[in-house]
């Protein structure tokens, strides 16, 4: 039995591998704040949110998959959180079913605790079935109606019963009916419990004259106090693997709610995220995802989710059309909003292909194989190398990573030195990068790196600015533009020095 | 001719002589621990009594090298290590049959037993190759001739037919809920539990879940229930258990002597060599020697002492060995040379090569040429013993004396730093005195002393241990021959405690 709600044909593995920069990844493009909210309190949505979002999907088909699943999530979010806590009862309760952790093995005391978990988790699995009943016609997508159609199929009346049956019978208050063959020495071997037709009768029955076949019963002396205790022991030689089984199946039960939970997670968290960016006026839309290669992005109102709920506000979005584009530099003025536009870049491509919603009115890109960041960091707190060592260590060590149709975000990279060697590696680096078939977004006020593309005509390169008017003001948006020169640090200056008043820096252009 | 011992050919030489005293040179040439690092690990063949009587014949030396180079092969060494393990098995099925104390549970023992020994007989004749050694190549024919025999085929006929019937009985204990009665009956086709509920719940089964299953102690014994049991379960087969009581009355000496004898003494062999194999790991010689009574002209290259190598090998330490040969008329070594230089290892080593020679075994050294003795006599300096009523010196005579008596121009005599407790001229003289008569007696001796004096007699050879030149604390183990000239020596050792003429006039000053 598969829930099947993250991949149309396989389980999620919560304990899948993350790319290998994944702490780049969450630190430049801050995704702690952005897996905040989809957590809220829960470290378990918290903690799939971000398994999630950095093992991105590669296949558009698998995104839709998700997406539809998640707008049927938007439709009905009462069902599919009573889903989830019914799931979460199930492992709760659970745990507090005392048992052979703590009371040392033997095949009876497993059984019976199996026993009482099934008898737990059937009850658990019948409600399941019960909101499949109610609710499943409120669902459109293949994933749910595919999920609420197993539920209905495998957990039947009949095979409810059944389970309960045998929970029944494996109290054994007829006794127990053990077959054995003799081993060397004489012993009993392959003890073996059979199944013996349940009557109403007691258990000495068959031993009333008849067509009985010969046998022989045995009473323990009353004074007897061991024989008991080794009676049972061949008992619970012959229990051994029924025991085994059902606790088995009571662990694989529970790893099914177990993955169900999992699967559930990330739906759920998409659904605290979706509550806490409408609660600030933020729109979300679904992405229109290309296939890989194609090398395109065109977004419209695409803004930094992170920042928007840092401040809990609206914040400027952008946009672009980057259609078959391989390089978008980014230049302009400094705290214009290039880094914000980068990281709204990061995550609304991650969302994309996490099948998430992305936090803007319109947005559509290539699937990449890898998402990956160079942004500039803090001297290294341990004077181990220098800055530059430092960064191009860091490059090194991802291009040990690196695929085609990966995209890289630089943010300032290669600055560390004077402008003409920073320019030169940024060059030597992008260009490469391109012929590989890498996609690039740079940003950078290195005029002179920015401007070696410019002059070369292009067609798969999109240069884009910070916009800044003519008073000096910033407006945080990011439009079209030639690489500039000036990085308008004296307007920082200036507005440092003289308190002016910061028009924009949080309020939305409405 | 008739196969009897794979020790001795022919005779019933050294038969059932279990309680040979240890010699009493052994001590003296470490020979005690030699033995006991070979026969440790087998202790439960007795096999020290094999150790302690040397062999007199040049042929019944040969009779043994043709066997242990046969085993020296991996296919024989295994086919007998295999058949040793099943006789241990059986003795072992044996040893519980005696110990159980529920007839069905002797009997069991007892009938495994004889399947274990049938089958390691018919293994061995299956994996024994004939070879080359007169022992093996009898031994392959006895066994021929008994595996045909009526006694053996009956045996194995019974057994089979005995265990048949015993494997086909199966049966059901139903078992009360309190654990405080049961029935016996035949399995009656009912069915075994578990898949049924293994089906059940198939439909969740994922991955690889926990094993719970619970490990049983099996005791070889049967407590008074199990006991219980399998007597109602021979009262529902009679004629089965009935056959089995016969079997047990009918085969009690199943076991053949000669087999059972060569169990036992082809282990010789295997101890011998499982004992020299981590000292040729550690890269040192063991060879086939030449033995003669009648040449004593003898001769060892790269030979060592055995157990020291044995304790240094297994220290990780290195072993220096030493080459020695006595031509013509020589007889005698009298080794000299720095205290703690190899002397009394030397001695040692040329004692244990031509006892281990004596024995049929392979010697320490790359090749070597040994005399085949009447006697060894030692005489290493001892305690003084004070309920010995003579003084040391008069204990030395007396003891020389009756070596002297007893000893044959065929004996190998070993003297250690005799009279080192009497002044030098005693000691000179007595030394002189013994050796002219060892000399005149014509037997091969190792004459260990610090005296000069007593390398110039005739038929002597002076051996001298060494050090490394320049650095007289290091000793090389080497020993030499050499005439002794106690001058270098004399100046290293006076240098080394500040005593020579330099230093001395040095530090007296005036």
């Amino acid at each position: 039995m598969k829930a099947l709600l993250m991949f149309r044909d396989r389980d999620f593995d919560p304990q899948a591998k993350l790319p290998p920069n994944e702490q780049a990844l969450t630190q430049d493009l801050e995704l702690d704040v952005l897996l905040g909210a989809m957590g809220r309190d829960d470290k378990f949505l918290l903690e799939v949110a971000r398994k999630t979002i950095l093992s991105p999907l590669v296949e558009p088909d698998q995104i839709l998959y998700r997406q539809s699943i998640l707008k049927d999530c938007l439709k009905n979010p009462a069902v599919v959180r009573r889903i989830y806590n019914i799931v979460v009862e199930a492992l709760t309760e659970e745990r507090k079913i005392w048992g052979w952790y703590d009371r040392g093995d033997s095949p009876d005391r497993v059984l019976s605790r199996a026993v009482r978990v099934l008898e737990l988790l059937a009850g658990k699995l019948e409600a399941l079935r019960l909101v499949a009943d109610e609710a499943s016609g409120g669902f459109e997508s293949e994933g749910f109606q595919n999920f609420f159609a197993m539920l209905k199929e495998e957990l039947s009346d009949d095979y409810l019963a059944s389970i309960r049956g045998h929970l029944r019978r494996l109290e054994f208050r007829d006794g127990t009916l053990i077959s054995a063959r003799l081993q060397k020495a004489n012993k009993g071997t392959d003890y073996t419990l059979r199944k013996q037709p349940i009557k109403k009768r007691g258990w000495m029955s068959r031993i009333l004259p008849g067509n009985q076949p010969r046998q022989y019963s045995f009473t323990l002396d009353e004074r007897d106090e061991q024989g008991p205790r080794y009676l049972g022991e061949i008992r619970e030689r012959g229990i051994n693997s029924v025991s085994n089984a059902l606790a088995q199946s009571a662990e694989h039960i529970l790893g099914f709610f177990n993955l169900l939970r999992a699967e559930l997670a990330f739906y759920l968290a998409c659904l605290n995220l979706q509550e806490q960016l409408a609660k600030g006026g933020e729109p979300t839309s679904f992405p229109v995802p290309l296939a890989l290669g194609q090398h395109s992005e065109s977004f419209a109102g695409l803004y930094d989710a992170c920042l928007a709920l840092k401040l809990g506000q609206r914040v400027v979005g952008s946009e672009a059309d980057a259609t078959d584009k391989d390089l978008i530099v980014i230049t302009g003025a400094n705290r214009g909003g290039k880094s914000t536009f980068l990281r709204s870049v990061g995550v609304a491509q991650l969302m994309m292909q996490c099948g998430a919603f992305v936090p803007a009115d319109s947005f559509s890109s290539d699937v990449c194989l890898g998402l990956f960041t160079h942004f500039k960091r803090q001297e290294d707190p341990t004077m181990r190398s220098g800055k530059l060592d430092e960064e191009l260590s860091r490059m090194s060590e991802m291009v040990d990573h690196l695929t085609p149709n990966c995209i890289v975000l630089f943010n300032e990279s290669f600055s560390a030195t004077n402008e003409r060697e920073g320019s030169e590696i940024a060059r030597q680096v992008v260009s490469a990068l391109l012929k590989r078939g890498i996609k690039v977004f740079f940003v950078t006020h290195q005029y002179e790196f920015a401007r070696s593309f410019y002059e070369r005509k292009m067609r798969n390169a999109l240069f884009l600015l910070a916009e800044r008017k003519a008073d000096g003001e910033r407006t945080f948006k990011i439009i079209e533009g030639e690489p500039s020169q000036t990085s308008f640090g004296k307007d920082i200056y200036d507005r440092i020095f003289q308190k002016k008043p910061l028009s924009v820096a949080s309020a939305a252009p409405s | 001719m008739i196969f009897r011992s794979i020790l001795f050919e022919g005779s019933d030489e050294g038969f059932g002589d279990e309680t040979v005293a240890m010699p009493e040179f052994f001590v003296d040439l470490n020979l005690d621990q030699i033995v006991d690092a070979i026969t440790s690990s087998k202790k439960d063949y007795n096999l020290q009594p094999f150790f302690l009587v040397s062999l007199k014949s040049v042929e019944a030396v040969e009779y043994r090298h043709e066997i242990m180079r046969e085993l020296e092969e991996a296919a024989t060494r295994d086919a007998i290590r295999s058949f040793a393990q099943k006789m241990r098995t059986m003795r072992e099925y044996l040893r519980l049959a005696a110990k159980a104390g529920h007839k069905q549970n002797s009997q069991g023992w007892f009938l495994s037993a004889v399947e274990v020994y049938c089958g390691a007989v018919g293994d061995l004749l299956r994996d024994l190759r004939p070879g080359k050694s007169r022992g093996l190549s009898g031994f392959i024919e006895y066994l021929r001739e008994y595996q045909a025999s009526e006694k053996f085929l009956s045996l194995l006929a019974e057994t089979r037919s005995v265990r048949d019937s015993l494997s086909s009985i199966e049966y059901c204990v139903l078992i009360g809920r309190d654990h405080n009665r049961f029935v016996v009956r035949g399995y009656d086709g009912e069915d075994d539990y578990t898949p049924d509920v293994e089906r059940t719940f198939e439909k969740f089964a994922r991955g690889v879940a926990r094993n719970y299953i619970v490990k049983f102690t099996e005791w070889p014994d049967m407590n008074h229930i199990e006991a219980a049991i399998v007597d109602l379960v021979a009262r529902l087969y009679p004629e089965t258990f009935q056959s089995l009581d016969d079997y047990c009355a009918k085969h009690a000496d199943y076991l053949d002597k000669v087999i059972s004898r060569f169990d036992r003494e082809v282990q010789f062999y295997i101890a011998y060599q499982e004992f020299m194999e981590p000292l040729k790991w550690a890269g040192l010689h063991f060879c086939y020697p030449r033995v003669s009574n009648e040449s004593k002209e003898v001769e060892s290259r790269e030979g060592f002492d055995l157990a020291l190598a044995n304790k240094l090998t297994r220290e990780g330490s290195t072993v220096v060995c030493n080459d020695f040969f006595l031509n013509g008329k020589e007889r005698i070594f009298v080794v000299n040379g720095p205290n703690q230089g190899g002397k009394t290892t030397f001695a040692r080593a040329f004692g244990q090569l031509h006892y281990l020679a004596s024995l049929g075994c392979p010697v320490p050294g790359t090749d070597a040429q040994l005399f085949l003795f009447d006697k060894i006599f030692t005489h290493f300096e001892r305690e003084e013993d004070i309920n010995n009523l003579r003084s040391k010196l008069e204990d030395d005579v007396f003891r020389i004396h009756s070596i002297l008596n007893e000893g044959t121009p065929k004996s190998i005599i070993i003297i250690n730093e005799l009279f080192s407790s009497s002044a030098v001229q005693d000691a000179v003289f007595l030394g002189k005195a013994i050796l002219e008569q060892i000399i005149a007696l014509d037997a091969l001796c190792v004459y260990v002393t610090f005296l000069d004096e007593l390398s110039l007699l005739e038929k002597t050879v002076s051996v001298l241990s060494t050090v490394v030149p320049g650095n007289p604390e290091l000793r090389t183990y080497k020993i030499v021959r050499r005439p002794a000239d106690g001058l270098a020596y004399a100046t290293a050792i006076a240098n080394k405690y500040q005593l020579s003429y330099e230093r001395m006039v040095e530090r007296i000053r005036p």
